[in-house]
């Protein structure tokens, strides 16, 4: 029981700790470098414990983000629930892949989420962005074997489900 | 580790139920989104929400606190030492400036008091640190540590030593984001300094710099002009360095001439800056003066209260006249 509730806190402790990364500012140069911090936590935790992930709790995280950062209410909610739903969907096929393959699906579902991400702002009347704008979700994805390795390795030593 | 697969997990075939779920979030997102873009309830869900938002932008704006105290602690005692005596000499040469203003200030108030205006040259501002966090999309905000509890409100100019910055837009009790000059949805009224023509200078897509889209073809503009804040709008106060121009050329339509400015202040590098208190004085008509009777001395009986108001030499009545939306247009 209290395993269980070390487990719940630890996975509440790494979603707000990748909303608190995500607000972390960065030198100027390497603002284009900088990953989205919760989409890839969410993602850990769609492929290593579906139980706890929903969309709803996507949407949650989404509209926690939205406040926190100020951009139009419901932007990232959207972009999350998409997300999850994506991974959800083909998780079982996901988990099983080697890492490279794993990495690569998720350079696809980051990039897939920053053309949602440009949808909205047009529609929402913005212009388009410099080149250096897709360079987020290739960050992303190559930092992706070190993240789920690691928190995998942090799982397996404090023997949370 | 080894789970029993259920429904809501199959292998291959997708389910109904899911999408139907997907589908209803993603409506409920976007119906969250054109509601909040119409209404801008975000930022009153925001007040609402300090209490929970607050401590995580402390908590994330401690890694950049930490990067300055740590590049303060490892600083070599030369770069210190050479430090130290740049601002020494900056600080000996403003008192200097400082010490002769100080004269021409007070002959300045002296005219202005025999003109009977109300201008003043004292300074009412409060300091107040940024606070590094990233606000991803708007880029041309910043986030102060001040806030509703400091006495702060939405439209305070806010400037740095070398020139505006911004003006503070949001207030949370204890923080408050700064709508920057060059935030494109942003419309300063400014004056150039050499040839006292007024326009209005907006913040830019790209960043970093201020656009003076309609400037008269006839006027005279150069490379290098100094933009000044000229009051208008009672936003801003008059007479604050803005920026100097730094491109000239005649705007597509061929109606006017477009400039391009940069700011003077150092809108990415200040780490602290100055929120003005009292707002600027109002320029524009004088209220309506209120209608007296004819005065005390031709009236029929002059008794002595009369007599002292008409002695009183005739005041500016304060200007209470709302200020003029050209200074924002969020």
């Amino acid at each position: 029981m209290s395993r269980h509730r070390v487990g719940t806190f630890w996975f509440a402790g790494t979603l707000v700790f990748a909303l608190a990364l995500m607000l972390v500012p960065l030198p100027a140069a390497l603002e284009p470098f900088k990953p989205y911090w919760p989409a890839l936590l969410l993602l850990y935790w769609a492929l290593e414990s579906e139980d706890r992930v929903s969309l709803g709790l996507a949407f949650a995280i989404g509209l926690a983000a939205d406040l926190l950062s100020g951009v139009v209410l419901g932007e990232q909610a959207l972009r999350l629930c998409a997300l999850v739903f994506i991974a959800l969907h083909f998780r079982s096929r996901l988990r099983f892949f080697p890492m490279w393959q794993q990495t690569l699906a998720v350079l696809a579902l980051l990039l897939n989420d920053r053309v949602l991400l440009l949808v909205v702002r047009m529609l929402a009347g913005g212009s388009l962005p410099p080149a250096s704008w897709w360079l987020s979700p290739l960050v992303g994805a190559a930092l992706w074997p070190f993240l789920f390795l690691l928190l995998d390795d942090l799982r397996t030593r404090a023997r949370i489900q | 580790m080894a789970r029993a697969r259920d429904e809501s997990s199959p292998l291959f075939a997708g389910n109904s139920a899911g999408t139907l779920r997907l589908i209803m979030y993603l409506a409920l997102a976007m119906v969250l989104m054109v509601l909040d873009h119409r209404n801008g309830w975000l930022w009153r869900a925001r007040y609402t929400a300090a209490t929970v938002v607050e401590p995580i932008y402390r908590l994330a704006g401690l890694p950049s606190a930490g990067v300055r105290t740590l590049s303060v602690a490892f600083a070599d005692r030369a770069r210190l030492t050479e430090q130290n005596q740049r601002l020494r000499e900056d600080l000996l040469l403003a008192n200097a400036k400082l010490n002769r203003m100080a004269a021409v200030a007070e002959q300045n108030t002296r005219l202005k008091e025999l003109l009977d205006t109300q201008h003043s040259l004292d300074l009412n501002v409060q300091l107040a640190r940024v606070i590094g966090v990233d606000l991803g999309a708007y880029r041309y905000r910043l986030t102060l540590n001040v806030g509703a509890r400091d006495g702060v409100g939405p439209g305070q100019p806010v400037i740095d030593a070398h020139g505006v910055l911004g003006q503070v837009r949001e207030v949370l009790p204890t923080t408050a984001t700064v709508m920057l000059i060059t935030d494109p949805t942003h419309a300063l009224p400014v004056v150039i300094e050499r040839s006292g023509l007024r326009t209005v200078a907006y913040g830019s897509r790209d960043g970093g710099a201020l656009t003076l889209p309609n400037i008269p073809l006839a006027a005279d503009v150069k490379v290098g002009d100094h933009l000044l804040t000229s009051g208008l709008g009672g936003r801003f106060p008059p007479g604050f360095p803005v920026g100097e121009i730094s491109a000239v050329a005649p705007a597509a339509s061929g109606m006017f001439q477009e400039a391009r400015a940069t700011p003077a202040a150092d809108i990415d590098r200040s780490d602290d800056v100055l929120l003005l208190h009292d707002l600027a004085e109002l320029q524009g008509p004088p209220a309506p003066v209120t209608p007296v009777g004819p005065a005390a001395d031709l009236a029929p009986t002059g008794d002595a209260p009369a007599a002292a108001t008409s002695t009183r030499p005739p005041r500016a009545a304060p200007v209470s006249a709302p200020p003029a939306a050209a200074s924002s247009t969020p």
